[in-house]
C-alpha cells in the first residue's frame, strides 16, 4: 500500500479540521483529493508528511506508521506544500544542491528523474529563486520535492492560480513520475482536474463525500441533467428558479444545467414555461454529468 | 445608452526598462457589460488592470475609465469604480457590519446611506444571524461574497474583479456569479479575470492576452467558432501559449483538461 489512513481525526481548539478520514492509495496510484479551501486537504498532507500529529486515528505512508517511523517516512517522501517554501534568495542551482545535500545525496545521482522538468528552468539556473515566474517556481520546487528519488510525492495545490496552459503541462509531468512508479498524492481546487487521478476522494469541511473512480462517480449521478440555453443567462436562471418542478439549476459554462424533482418529464412543458417568461433562442437537451454536478449534488446532503 | 462605453483603451502600453509588459492594447467595454480579461501567468493582465484602475501610469497610449483620463483624472476613476482583488481585503478583525461600515466610509457614504446599505447587504447576503461576526471567522466563499457586496457600495458604474473565485467550493462559485449577473443587469459593468474557463463562458466578452498583446476579443461563441473548438478551454489552448517547446515528449495526448 502506498498510503493508508484510518478514522484519522484532527482538531484546532474548537474547529474540527478532519472528520474520521479513511482511505487508500495503492502503490503507483495517482489519487486526487479534490475540494474546496478549507475542507481540510492540507491537515491531511501535514499528517502525511510527519508534520503534525493526529488526535485520533492511525496512517501509514509506503508502509511506514507516521508515529513511529516519522524519520524514515520524511527519507522517503517529497512534498511540495501550497505555498511555496523554498530559499527566495537561494539560486535556482543552489535550492537544488541544498535539498540533494540535506537528504544526503547529490543532484547527479537521480537527476534522470528530474530531467525532464528541471532541463526547463536550467537555462534561469543562477537566479535566485524569489525571481522566478509562476510557473518555474512551481518547476524549481517540483525538481526540489523529487531529488532524494521518494517513494510517495504530495503535492499540495500545486496548480491554484495557474493558467490553464501551465496547468495541463504540470499533468503532464506528473502522468509521466506516475510511470516511473512513484505513488502520487495531489489536492486540487480545479474539479477538471480530478479527471486526470486514476481515483479521487472528494472532501468537504473536514469529511470526505465520496472515493471512487472519476468515472464510476460521475456514472452514480442520481439524475439526468438538461443542458438549456436562452437568450438572456441571468433571466433564465431566475425563471428556472421559480419552476415548480426544478430540483437544481447551476450556471455550467455557456448552459444551464438543471435537473427536475420528476423521474420523467416533457421537456415541451418546460419550454413553454421558459417561453411564457419572455426567453427566447431556448434549447434543452440532456447532457453528461460531470465531477462538478456530483460534487454538488453529494454536497447539498 | 447601450452604446455606452464605460472604458476605452487605444494603443496602452506599459514598459518596465526594455520589458514592455502591455503592448499596445486597444478595446472598449461597454455599460452593463461583462468583460472576461484573459490570459496566461505573466501575460500582462495584472499591468493593464493597474493601469485601468488608477495606480499605474502607463507609459504611452489614451484610456478612459468611467469617461475619466487615465494619465491626469485617476482620483474621480478611484471614486467610479469598485475593485475586488485576488487576496482578501476586507478586515478579518472586524465585524461584518464594521466592514460594511468600514468601506463606505472610506468612500465618502453618508451616515444615513451607510445604515440603509447595511441593513440592504446584509439582507441580501443572508447575513443577519452572523453580521456581528468576525468576517476572520467566517467561510471562504461567505468572505468573498461580502466582499463583492462591499466592493459596490458606493455604486461604482465598473467594478474590476481580479481572480474572484479561487478555491472557492463549485456551489459558492456558481451563487457568486449569480451575483455578477445582477449586478450587470442593473447596469454595473464587469471587468473579471479568471483561470476557470467555464467561467469565461459566463462573460458576454472575453479578451485574451498573450506575451502583452491581445491576441482575441469577442463572444465566447464566436471565438469558439473562429477557433473551430467546443469549449473556451480549447480556445485558450489554442491561443495563449504552445506547449512548451522543451517537453520532450507526452505533447498532450496523455492529457484530458476539459
Amino acid at each position: 500500500m502506498g498510503i493508508s489512513l484510518n478514522n484519522i481525526n484532527k482538531s484546532y481548539k474548537k474547529l474540527k479540521a478532519v472528520h474520521d478520514i479513511t482511505f487508500d492509495v495503492k502503490l503507483g496510484e495517482l489519487f486526487g483529493l479534490i475540494g474546496p479551501d478549507g475542507a481540510g486537504k492540507t491537515t491531511i498532507f501535514r499528517i502525511l508528511t510527519t508534520l503534525l500529529l493526529p488526535d485520533e486515528g492511525e496512517a501509514t505512508v509506503a508502509g511506514l506508521d507516521i508515529v513511529k517511523d516519522y524519520k524514515a517516512i520524511r527519507n522517503s517522501v517529497g512534498y511540495m506544500p501550497g505555498r511555496f517554501s523554498l530559499y527566495q534568495d537561494l539560486t535556482v542551482e543552489e535550492n537544488l544542491t541544498f535539498f540533494a545535500t540535506i537528504f544526503g545525496t547529490t543532484i547527479e545521482e537521480n537527476y534522470d528523474l528530474i530531467k525532464d522538468i528541471y532541463e526547463q528552468i536550467e537555462p534561469f539556473k543562477d537566479r535566485r529563486a524569489g525571481k522566478l515566474s509562476g510557473g518555474m517556481k512551481q518547476k524549481l520546487a517540483l525538481s526540489c520535492a523529487l531529488i532524494h528519488k521518494p517513494k510517495v510525492l504530495f503535492l499540495d495545490e500545486p496548480t491554484t492560480g495557474v493558467d490553464p496552459v501551465s496547468r495541463k503541462e504540470f499533468w503532464e509531468m506528473l502522468k509521466r513520475l506516475q510511470k516511473r512508479g512513484i505513488t502520487i498524492l495531489v489536492s486540487t481546487p480545479y474539479m477538471d482536474e480530478a479527471a486526470l487521478c486514476d481515483r479521487i476522494a472528494l472532501i468537504q469541511d473536514g469529511r470526505i463525500l465520496e472515493i471512487d473512480t472519476p468515472a464510476a462517480i460521475v456514472k452514480k449521478f442520481p439524475k439526468t441533467i438538461y443542458n438549456i440555453g436562452a437568450n438572456n443567462m441571468y433571466k433564465l436562471i431566475q425563471t428556472l428558479q421559480g419552476y415548480e418542478h426544478t430540483y437544481s439549476v447551476f450556471p455550467f459554462g455557456e448552459f444551464v444545467h438543471y435537473t427536475d424533482k420528476r423521474e420523467a418529464f416533457e421537456t415541451q412543458d418546460l419550454k413553454h414555461y421558459l417561453e411564457k417568461a419572455d426567453l427566447s433562442e431556448i434549447l434543452i437537451e440532456p447532457t453528461q454529468a460531470d465531477i462538478e454536478d456530483a460534487f454538488m449534488e453529494l454536497a447539498r446532503k | 445608452m447601450k452604446e455606452e462605453n464605460v472604458i476605452e483603451a487605444e494603443d496602452l502600453t506599459k514598459a518596465f526598462g526594455d520589458f514592455t509588459a502591455v503592448n499596445a492594447i486597444s478595446f472598449e467595454v461597454k455599460k452593463g457589460e461583462i468583460f472576461g480579461f484573459l490570459g496566461a501567468n505573466g501575460a500582462g493582465k495584472t499591468t493593464a488592470m493597474k493601469m485601468l484602475i488608477g495606480i499605474s501610469k502607463p507609459s504611452s497610449g489614451k484610456a478612459t475609465v468611467a469617461g475619466f483620463d487615465v494619465y491626469t483624472q485617476h482620483q474621480s476613476i478611484k471614486k467610479n469604480i469598485g475593485y475586488m482583488s485576488q487576496r482578501f481585503a476586507l478586515y478579518d478583525d472586524l465585524t461584518v457590519k464594521e466592514n460594511i461600515t468600514f468601506f463606505g466610509g472610506i468612500y465618502g457614504l453618508s451616515r444615513a446611506r451607510i445604515r440603509e446599505k447595511r441593513k440592504q447587504l446584509v439582507a441580501e447576503l443572508g447575513l443577519d444571524e452572523i453580521s456581528d461576526k468576525l468576517v476572520g471567522s467566517l467561510p471562504l466563499g461567505w468572505k468573498q461574497k461580502l466582499s463583492f457586496s462591499v466592493s459596490l457600495i458606493h455604486d461604482p458604474k465598473i467594478v474590476f474583479l481580479d481572480e474572484p473565485t479561487g478555491g472557492v467550493d463549485p456551489i459558492t462559485r456558481r451563487q457568486f456569479w449569480e451575483m455578477i449577473y445582477k449586478a450587470a443587469d442593473q447596469g454595473t459593468t464587469i471587468f473579471v479575470t479568471t483561470h476557470y474557463m467555464d467561467e469565461a463562458e459566463y462573460c458576454d466578452r472575453v479578451s485574451i492576452m498573450v506575451e502583452g498583446k491581445i491576441e482575441a476579443l469577442d463572444t465566447p461563441k464566436n471565438l469558439k467558432q473562429q477557433y473551430q473548438v467546443n469549449s473556451m478551454n480549447d480556445v485558450f489552448l489554442k491561443l495563449a501559449r504552445t506547449p512548451s517547446p522543451t517537453l520532450p515528449e507526452g505533447k498532450g495526448e496523455n492529457t484530458v483538461i476539459e
